[in-house]
């Protein structure tokens, strides 16, 4: 017997769609869809989403075909690190105020390299909130609590 | 002379002091950016736009402008100096120029680059002060019919330019026009795909799904792994060209203007198609075909004239009708929503200062480019020895400052991560970021033009094939898919971007 290969990035792409798909034609589902005259808020999306579980279904076909190239390194390192940054500078700017979410989330993007020294990302992230602040509170005038409600001011 | 008086006009507002000097801010960040490898024109905007949220329209997208060409030639640079092409239109550049840098001759080829760019964009942002007004007369009697079929032709088009395949990049449409519609229906006020969450109830911001699926993920692409960028960096000496290089170069920036502006026009992403085609031409007009891929002048001056005029010519869809042509334009349609302009025919009419002066500063920041840059080389050569793990600290909180700054909106922040990681998985799913920025940012347009047209015509299809401009636009976006799936052309299409890699 003749072992079937699987292209794995066209087989994980085309379920993404599908899944995607599904999420937004359920979604549609809920909404009133109206007539082709007047059509209601889940016309057009179901079509699209329907659309695109359709080309979800092609490009999982396609995958048993042919094997493409890998899908190579991920970096997980990057994103356990890098992803978390804006979230908690989303978290912390009211809270914490800008001077400290900044310093925290520099430092926290900072060590998705392995070759950052802690030293050196302290130094980064402290020069780089000096800098920021010049720049954006007084500079630009931004209305950014500096320090917030959370360290007491 | 309208014309004149136009071009009057617009100079007389880009060259005030307060818009030179945010020309020159553009510019000069825009290089920063673009020098840095890994990081192209699109991601480079991204991260910029919130900047310019806090200056007036005009001056904003003045700067917006100028980052975008300073952008593309940072660009150029790097693909000239290390072999890195910071973007896809510049990958041609680098085939001969890196051959000449290593021949000791980077400071020629910059300036090569430098000049036949600032040629090809002064021809150019003539020919987009000739050609906009006219265009944007006929577009002023568009109906809703003709900007969805219009929109339709955008979105196709943009598919043929993607890389891989042409079934991803539709799906990535599909998925980006259905992001666009996050949000509150604008006919009856219901909340749609928001999950509940009533910070996304006016849409998913777009500087956020623009930094999380441009900014974010290219960055986490880099750190896969993380090799030291070899320095093969001959020292930059001997910047100005001989005359023998003039000679060489004069004819190739004649045609790569020619061809750059012709394709920059079309919906789509003319830029990177303008820089191939302008290769493979001057490949076979050349005497000597042999030198290409060994250091070739025509090599450098053709494709970079061409890919700057592409780059020029793609504002006029986006000026006169209001449809980006390449994502770098739907971050400008982006830009210029955010400030309450809507993009279309009228902003001409009813914002000439604006409009204008968008044109005469385009002539302005690619003079900078040349005044400032060559001398600057210097400097962006020291740019690139930063190691890339302290950069991409300071990108993040830049990233993560601009987005809120936007609408002081926590959600966002949110959703930069989520696109960020979205973006990254289908990245790494060989799925091309491009169409599905264009989807998201031309959904709720697509949608409202399509219900207003069905309800215009009582529910009755046909009356996108009874309208003479609809039905001809249909019949394009049609013929343009055809071309892609012909056996012939796919294949053809397969070599231009195994070239590019």
């Amino acid at each position: 017997m003749k072992s079937t290969t699987f292209d794995r990035a066209n087989l994980l792409c085309g379920l993404l769609f599908i899944a995607l798909g599904a999420f937004f034609a359920l979604q549609s589902l809920t909404l009133e869809l109206g007539t082709a005259f007047r059509m209601g808020p889940g016309y057009f999306p179901l079509i699209l989403a329907c659309a695109l579980i359709l080309l979800g279904g092609v490009i999982l076909l396609q995958s048993i075909r042919v094997e493409g190239e890998p899908i190579g390194h991920i970096a997980w390192r990057g994103m356990f690190f890098i992803l978390p940054a804006p979230i908690f500078f989303g978290l912390t700017v009211r809270g914490l105020g800008f001077v400290p979410a900044l310093f925290l989330t520099a430092l926290i993007a900072s060590f998705a390299s392995g070759k950052m020294k802690p030293l050196t990302a302290l130094v980064l992230a402290f020069c780089l909130t000096i800098f920021s602040v010049l720049v954006f509170s007084y500079g630009l005038g931004l209305p950014f609590r500096r320090f917030g409600p959370w360290l007491g001011f | 002379m309208d014309f004149l008086s136009n071009l009057a006009l617009g100079f007389s507002t880009a060259s005030s002091i307060e818009n030179l000097f945010f020309c020159l801010i553009g510019v000069l960040l825009g290089t920063l950016i673009g020098v840095l490898p890994g990081i192209g024109a699109t991601a480079t905007i991204a991260m910029l736009l919130p900047i310019t949220f806090q200056l007036e329209p005009v001056s904003s997208l003045i700067m917006l402008a100028g980052i975008y060409y300073g952008a593309q030639y940072g660009g150029s640079t790097t693909a000239i100096l290390i072999n890195m092409p910071g973007e896809s239109s510049s990958a041609v550049t680098a085939i001969d120029g890196y051959q000449m840098a290593r021949k000791g001759r980077a400071g020629a080829a910059l300036s090569i680059a430098a000049l036949g760019s600032f040629f090809a964009g002064s021809v150019s942002t003539f020919l987009v002060a000739i050609f906009a007004p006219p265009l944007t007369a006929i577009a002023l009697q568009f109906g809703s019919a003709e900007y969805f079929s219009l929109m339709i032709v955008g979105l196709v088009s943009s598919i043929a330019l993607a890389h891989g395949s042409v079934i991803k990049a539709l799906a990535m449409v599909a998925l980006g026009l259905l992001l666009g519609l996050v949000g509150t229906d604008i006919y009856t006020g219901t909340p749609r795909f928001t999950l509940g969450i009533r910070e996304y109830s006016d849409g998913l911001n777009f500087v956020a799904v623009a930094v999380g699926v441009f900014g974010i993920a290219e960055i986490l692409r880099n750190l896969e792994n993380e090799k030291t960028r070899s320095l093969l960096m001959a020292k930059v000496s001997g910047l100005l060209p001989t005359r023998d290089d003039f000679r060489k170069m004069v004819a190739p920036v004649l045609r790569g203007t020619v061809i750059g502006s012709a394709l920059g026009i079309l919906p789509g992403g003319g830029a990177i198609l303008a820089s191939f085609a302008s290769y493979t031409v001057e490949k076979r007009v050349s005497d000597k075909p042999e030198e290409f891929g060994h250091g070739a002048i025509a090599g450098v001056a053709g494709p970079e004239s061409a890919n700057n005029a592409g780059a020029q010519t793609s504002f006029i869809p986006l000026l006169t009708l209001g449809i980006p042509a390449n994502p770098v334009m739907a971050l400008m349609i982006g830009a210029m929503i955010i400030q309450g302009i809507v993009p279309g025919p009228n902003v001409a009419t009813e914002q000439p200062a604006l409009f204008w002066g968008i044109i005469a500063s385009m002539w302005i920041g690619n003079l900078m480019l040349v005044v400032l840059n060559l001398p600057l080389i210097g400097l962006w050569v020291k740019l690139l020895t930063i190691p890339y793990y302290v950069l991409f600290p300071i990108i993040m909180a830049f990233c993560s400052i601009g987005v809120y700054s936007v609408n002081s909106n926590v959600y966002d922040l949110f959703a930069v991560a989520f696109f960020g990681l979205i973006g990254y998985v289908l990245v790494k799913l060989r799925c091309e970021p491009a169409p599905l920025l264009l989807g998201f940012v031309l959904g709720p347009l697509l949608e409202e033009n399509l219900r207003r047209a069905m309800i215009l015509s009582r529910g009755d299809p046909t009356t996108f094939f009874k309208r003479p401009i609809s039905a001809t636009l249909l019949v394009i976006a049609l013929a343009v898919l055809v071309i892609v799936f012909l056996p012939s052309v796919r294949k053809k299409r397969d070599e231009v971007f195994q070239e590019e890699d």
